[in-house]
C-alpha cells in the first residue's frame, strides 16, 4: 500500500551506544581448558575491500564550518590530504601552497551525513518484485542473514544520496519483518562493483530486531507465532535464551557445531555486534530495556523512536540513542503519537539524537529534516544552534554505528568525508556542491563527470541529468 | 517553562467564529497567482471573501485589524493531490475509504460522503497552512476510482467545497493492472466504458437492454458522461513519456476530454506536447529515482522543464504521505526554489513555487476564479507565516478559511505538551489535561 507503510515494513533499526564493546570474554578466556578446542570460524569470510579513490591535497576557505561535535567555525579553513582532515581551524590556518584551493565564502561546510537507517541496494531502484532482497519473511527470527549479501551496488539511490543528502557512510539494515532480521552493513557511499568494495573497514556488524506490529502481523498472518506482541516478546527470549546457552559452551571452550544464527547472536552478547531496534512505542522500549538487560545484551539505538518524547529521561539514563523522522505519522498505530518536537525533545533530555531516513528518497534530503525539527524545537523553546543541529546528522549516527573514532566529525586525523554546501544546509534553497568521501572527490555539482551513473541507468532516458 | 510557552501559545488562537470581516495590514502580501511579494500590503476579507489585496489598500471604517508585522501573508495552501480527510491510520482498515477495491462501482463512486473533517489529518494539514485540498480516491476494482472533491480544512462538519469535482484514473501500469494486464487493455477498456456511456446517454433503456453484458454500470454511465462532456475533469495518472502521449491522443476521440495529468514522471520528455495540449500537470516535484520502469526518466527538474515549455505545473505530495503530510508542499516548493541554483537543473522561481501550490492546482481543478489566490472575489483562505513559506519550518500563526480564524491546535499538540517534561509528576500523566 502507501509508502509510509512500507516504509514500516522495511525499517526496524535502533542503535545503541557502543559502551559494551570488548568486555574480553571472548573464547580466548578458555584457553586453559585443553581437552576441547572450541572451534574457530572466520568473523570476516566477506572481508571490505574499499580503498579510498584517489584524492589531491584540497583546502577551502572562508567557509561556516560546523564540525559535526557541536563546534562553529566562521570564516574557517580546512586542509584534506592524504584521505584525512589535516587542518581545520580559522583563516590563519596555514595551507600549503601549489594546492586546490577553494573560496567557501558564503558556503558552509560540515562532515558527510551518516544515514544509520537505509536499505538502498536491498530494496533498490527500481522497486520490482525482483530486487526485493530486504526481508527474508519466512521465520520470525533469521539471525543468520546478512544485508550485504543483498546489497546491488548498481541501485541509483546511492547517487542520489551522494549528490543531493551529502551522505558519505550510510547502514544498511535487513527489513522488520522479523523480530530478529540479520546482521546490517555499514558502507561508504562509493560506487563499486562489488559490495565488499564499499564496506566501511573495521565497522562492527549490527543485528537489526522489530518490535510491534511488523513482526506480529508478518507471522500471525501466516498463521503462525508470533500474532502478538506478547509472542514477539516470547520468541525473543527463547531466541536469547538459546544463544546465551550457545555462548556458554563456545567460552567454556567446548565443541559446537557451527550455527550461524547463533553466531550472531551470541556476537551481540559478547559486544561485538550492535543492536538496531525498530521501535515505536515508549512502552515497548521500555520493556526490551529490561529484555536486554535479561539476557545481557545492549541496545546501540531504537530506530523509528516515533515516542521516545515520552520516556527521554530513561533514554538518556540509559545510554541509548534514538533514530528518529523528523514528522513522518498516521500510516499505522504504533505511528499515530509523533509529534514534531520528538527529535528536539529527546536532544533537551540529553539523550543521543539522530535523524535517520528509512526511505530512498529521504535519504536525500536528511539536513532538512533536521532543520524541520530543530524548528519544531524553537517553538517551544528548545533553542538548538545549527551546530548542535548537525550532531544529528553526522557525529550520534557514527557513534551509534560505532565508526566515531574514525568519521562524523571534522577533527585532525579522521577520514576527510565532507561537504561543501552552497549555502546554510538548514535551508530549503541549498543543495551540496562538493562531496568528498576520504579526501576524494566524488560528487561536483560544477562537473558534469563528478556524478555517477550506475550501470543500470546507462543508455535509459535522462542519462547523466543533474536528478 | 516550556509548558507555559504551549498554553500560551494555544491560548492565543483564535476559536472558530462566524465569518468575520478583517483587514490583514503591514504584510509581505503574496497573492499567489506568480506575482513577487508586495511589502507593507493589506489584504481586506469580508463576508468570507477576498474584496482588495494589495499596497495601498484602504482598511474600511469598523473592521478588525490585524498587523501582520511585516511577516508573510499568503492564501492558504491547496494541496494539489490528496487523500486528506479519507484515512485517520492507514494501516488501519476501518479507518481508511481511500478506496474501494472490491466494489462492483467505479467511475459513480463520490468520496463526499466518506470524508471525515474531524479526522486528526485534518487538524495537522490545517496548521500547517493547507486550507483546501484537492481530494481523489485512491481505486476501485475497475479502471476508474471514482468521483473526487475539492475540500475546505476548515474546523467544521462541511468539508465540501465542491463536490464530484474530478474522476480520476491511472494509466500507466497501475491502469495496465487494472484493466487485464496490458496497456493496451487499458486503453480498450477506456474506450469502451466511455462508449458504453455515450450510447447510455443518447438512449438509457439501451442499458437495461445490455443485461449481464453491459460494459458499464448505470451511476458509473451517469459520471462518466460527464467526463465525455467535459463538465467533469478527467485526472489520469501516468508516467512514462509515450504514455502521456497516448493519454493526449485520447483527445481526438474525446474532444471536449479536461484532462489533467497526475504525475507525469517523464512529462519533461514530451514537455512540448504537453503545452501544445494545454492540458495541466499536477507533479510529485523532487520524485528522482527510477522507481519503476514507467519512472525511468525521473528527476528533480521535470518542474522546472515543464513550466519553461509553457506548461501549468501544479506541485503536489502523493505517492505517499498524501493523507498526513500536505505541508511538505511548501518543502517540495522551495526544494524546486533551491534547484535554480543548481548548474544544470531547472527549478522555479519563488514566485512560480508559490503559485505552483495554491492558484496553479485550482487552475487545474477550474477553481481559479473561487480558490488559491488573494485576488478579490477569491474565499478568504488566508495564512500569516512567523517566516518564508517556503523556508523549512516555517509555520502559521493565524489562518482564516472562509473568513473564519481557525484552531491551529493539535492532537499532536496535546501530546507534546503532556510529555514536554517525561518524568512522571505527583500524579500520572493520565491526569495531566
Amino acid at each position: 500500500m502507501i509508502k509510509g507503510v512500507k516504509g514500516s515494513l522495511l525499517a526496524a533499526v535502533s542503535l545503541a551506544l557502543v559502551g559494551c564493546a570488548a568486555t574480553g570474554k571472548d573464547t580466548a578466556s578458555a584457553s586453559d581448558k585443553p581437552a576441547e578446542k572450541p572451534a574457530k570460524f572466520n568473523k570476516d569470510p566477506y572481508p571490505s575491500t574499499y580503498k579510498p579513490y584517489p584524492g589531491q591535497v584540497t583546502a577551502v576557505r572562508n567557509v561556516t564550518i560546523f564540525d559535526g561535535e557541536g563546534g562553529r567555525i566562521e570564516n574557517g579553513t580546512v586542509l584534506l590530504a592524504e584521505g584525512k582532515v589535516e587542518a581545520i581551524g580559522g583563516p590563519d590556518t596555514p595551507i600549503p601552497a601549489d594546492i586546490a584551493v577553494f573560496d567557501g565564502t558564503g558556503k558552509f561546510l560540515t562532515p558527510g551525513v551518516i544515514d544509520i537507517h537505509s536499505h538502498l541496494g536491498d530494496y533498490p531502484s527500481p522497486s520490482v518484485d525482483a530486487h526485493s532482497d530486504g526481508n527474508e519473511a519466512t521465520s520470525p527470527t533469521t539471525p543468520e542473514v546478512w544485508s550485504e549479501h543483498s546489497v546491488w551496488p548498481q541501485d541509483p539511490g546511492f547517487s542520489r544520496a551522494l549528490a543531493n543528502g551529502g551522505v558519505t557512510s550510510l547502514q544498511i539494515l535487513p527489513g522488520s519483518a522479523n523480530l530478529m532480521g540479520g546482521r546490517s552493513i555499514t558502507l561508504k557511499n562509493v560506487p563499486s562493483r562489488t559490495v565488499q568494495g564499499m564496506k566501511f573497514p573495521g565497522a562492527p556488524y549490527g543485528l537489526k530486531m522489530a518490535c510491534g506490529e511488523n513482526p506480529k502481523r508478518v507471522y500471525g498472518g501466516k498463521g503462525r507465532m508470533p500474532s502478538t506482541r506478547m509472542g514477539n516478546f516470547a520468541v525473543n527470549r527463547a531466541t536469547w535464551q538459546k544463544a546465551a546457552a550457545y555462548k556458554k559452551k563456545m567460552d567454556d571452550g567446548k565443541a559446537v557445531d557451527r550455527d550461524l544464527a547463533m553466531e550472531t547472536l551470541a556476537g551481540v552478547l559478547s559486544g561485538e555486534i550492535l543492536v538496531h531496534n525498530h521501535c515505536y512505542r515508549a512502552d515497548e522500549m521500555a520493556l526490551v530495556i529490561d529484555m536486554s538487560k535479561e539476557f545481557g545484551y545492549k541496545v546501540s539505538t531504537f530506530h523509528h523512536a516515533v515516542e521516545s518524547y515520552k520516556i527521554a529521561d530513561i533514554l538518556a539514563k540509559e545510554g541509548i540513542c534514538s533514530a528518529m523522522w523528523a514528522d513522518w505519522w498516521g500510516f499505522k498505530m504504533e505511528a499515530y503519537d509523533s509529534v514534531p518536537e520528538n527529535i528536539p525533545l529527546v536532544y533537551k533530555a540529553g539523550a543521543c539524537t539522530i535523524v535517520h531516513s528509512d526511505d530512498a528518497n529521504q535519504i536525500q534530503r536528511l539536513n532538512q529534516e533536521a532543520a524541520k525539527a530543530r524548528a519544531a524545537g524553537r517553538r517551544i523553546g528548545i533553542d538548538v544552534s545549527d551546530e548542535m543541529a548537525w550532531t544529528w546528522l553526522s557525529y550520534n549516527p557514527a557513534k551509534a554505528l560505532g565508526i566515531a573514532d574514525r568519521t562524523g566529525s571534522l577533527k585532525p586525523g579522521k577520514m576527510a568525508d565532507v561537504v561543501l554546501w552552497n549555502g546554510n544546509p538548514f535551508s530549503a534553497y541549498t543543495r551540496p556542491e562538493k562531496v568528498w568521501i576520504d579526501g576524494a572527490l566524488m560528487f561536483d555539482a560544477m562537473d558534469p563527470k563528478r556524478r555517477p551513473v550506475s550501470d543500470f541507468e546507462l543508455g535509459q532516458p535522462g542519462e547523466g541529468d543533474v536528478k | 517553562m516550556i509548558r507555559a510557552l504551549l498554553l500560551s501559545a494555544a491560548a492565543i488562537v483564535a476559536v472558530p467564529a462566524a465569518a468575520q470581516d478583517v483587514a490583514i495590514t503591514n504584510a509581505k502580501l503574496v497573492i499567489g497567482d506568480g506575482s513577487a511579494p508586495i511589502e507593507g500590503g493589506t489584504v481586506v476579507v469580508r463576508a468570507g471573501k477576498v474584496v482588495a489585496a494589495g499596497a495601498g489598500v484602504a482598511v474600511p471604517a469598523g473592521i478588525e485589524r490585524v498587523d501582520a508585522e511585516g511577516k508573510y501573508v499568503t492564501p492558504g495552501i491547496v494541496a494539489a493531490f490528496s487523500r486528506v480527510g479519507l484515512t485517520e491510520v492507514d494501516a488501519v482498515s476501518g479507518t481508511n475509504d481511500r478506496s474501494a477495491p472490491r466494489t462492483r462501482f467505479s467511475a459513480g463512486l463520490d468520496i463526499a460522503p466518506a470524508l471525515n473533517p474531524m479526522g486528526s489529518p485534518v487538524a495537522v494539514n490545517r496548521a500547517s497552512g493547507v486550507t483546501r485540498a484537492i481530494v481523489a480516491p485512491g481505486g476501485s476494482s475497475n479502471l476508474f476510482a471514482g468521483q473526487g472533491a475539492v475540500v475546505d480544512l476548515a474546523d467544521d462538519m462541511d468539508m465540501v467545497t465542491r463536490p464530484r469535482a474530478l474522476q480520476y484514473v491511472a494509466f500507466g501500469e497501475d491502469g495496465a493492472s487494472k484493466a487485464g494486464g496490458s496497456r493496451a487493455a487499458t486503453f480498450l477498456l477506456f474506450r469502451e466504458q466511455l462508449l458504453a456511456a455515450r450510447s447510455y446517454a443518447r438512449n438509457p433503456a439501451a442499458l437495461a437492454e445490455w443485461g449481464n453484458d453491459a460494459m458499464i454500470q448505470r451511476a458509473d454511465a451517469d459520471a462518466l458522461v460527464r467526463v465525455i462532456d467535459g463538465t467533469t475533469p478527467l485526472f489520469v495518472r501516468v508516467d512514462r513519456a509515450v504514455d502521456i502521449v497516448n493519454v493526449l491522443k485520447l483527445k481526438g476521440e474525446f474532444p471536449a476530454l479536461k484532462l489533467v495529468l497526475v504525475g507525469a514522471t517523464e512529462g519533461w520528455l514530451v514537455a512540448r506536447e504537453i503545452a501544445a495540449a494545454k492540458v495541466p500537470v499536477l507533479v510529485s516535484p523532487l520524485t528522482d529515482l527510477p522507481s519503476s520502469f514507467e519512472q525511468l526518466g525521473a528527476t528533480q527538474s521535470n518542474a522546472g522543464r515543464l513550466k519553461a515549455a509553457g506548461v501549468d505545473v501544479s506541485v503536489g505530495v502523493f505517492d505517499d504521505d498524501d493523507a498526513h503530510k500536505m505541508g511538505y508542499a511548501t518543502q517540495y516548493a522551495g526544494n524546486l526554489v533551491g534547484l535554480t541554483r543548481v548548474p544544470g537543473a531547472s527549478g522555479l522561481s519563488w514566485d512560480q513555487a508559490f503559485a505552483s501550490i495554491s492558484s496553479m492546482p485550482a487552475r487545474a481543478v477550474g477553481m481559479e476564479g473561487s480558490i488559491g489566490s488573494l485576488r478579490p472575489g477569491r474565499a478568504g483562505d488566508v495564512v500569516i507565516w512567523d517566516n518564508d513559506p517556503l523556508e523549512l519550518g516555517s509555520r502559521p500563526t493565524m489562518v482564516w478559511i472562509d473568513g473564519k480564524a481557525q484552531s491551529l491546535t493539535t492532537r499532536q499538540d496535546r501530546l507534546r505538551e503532556r510529555y514536554a517534561t517525561p518524568e512522571e509528576g505527583a500524579l500520572p500523566n493520565a491526569y495531566d489535561w
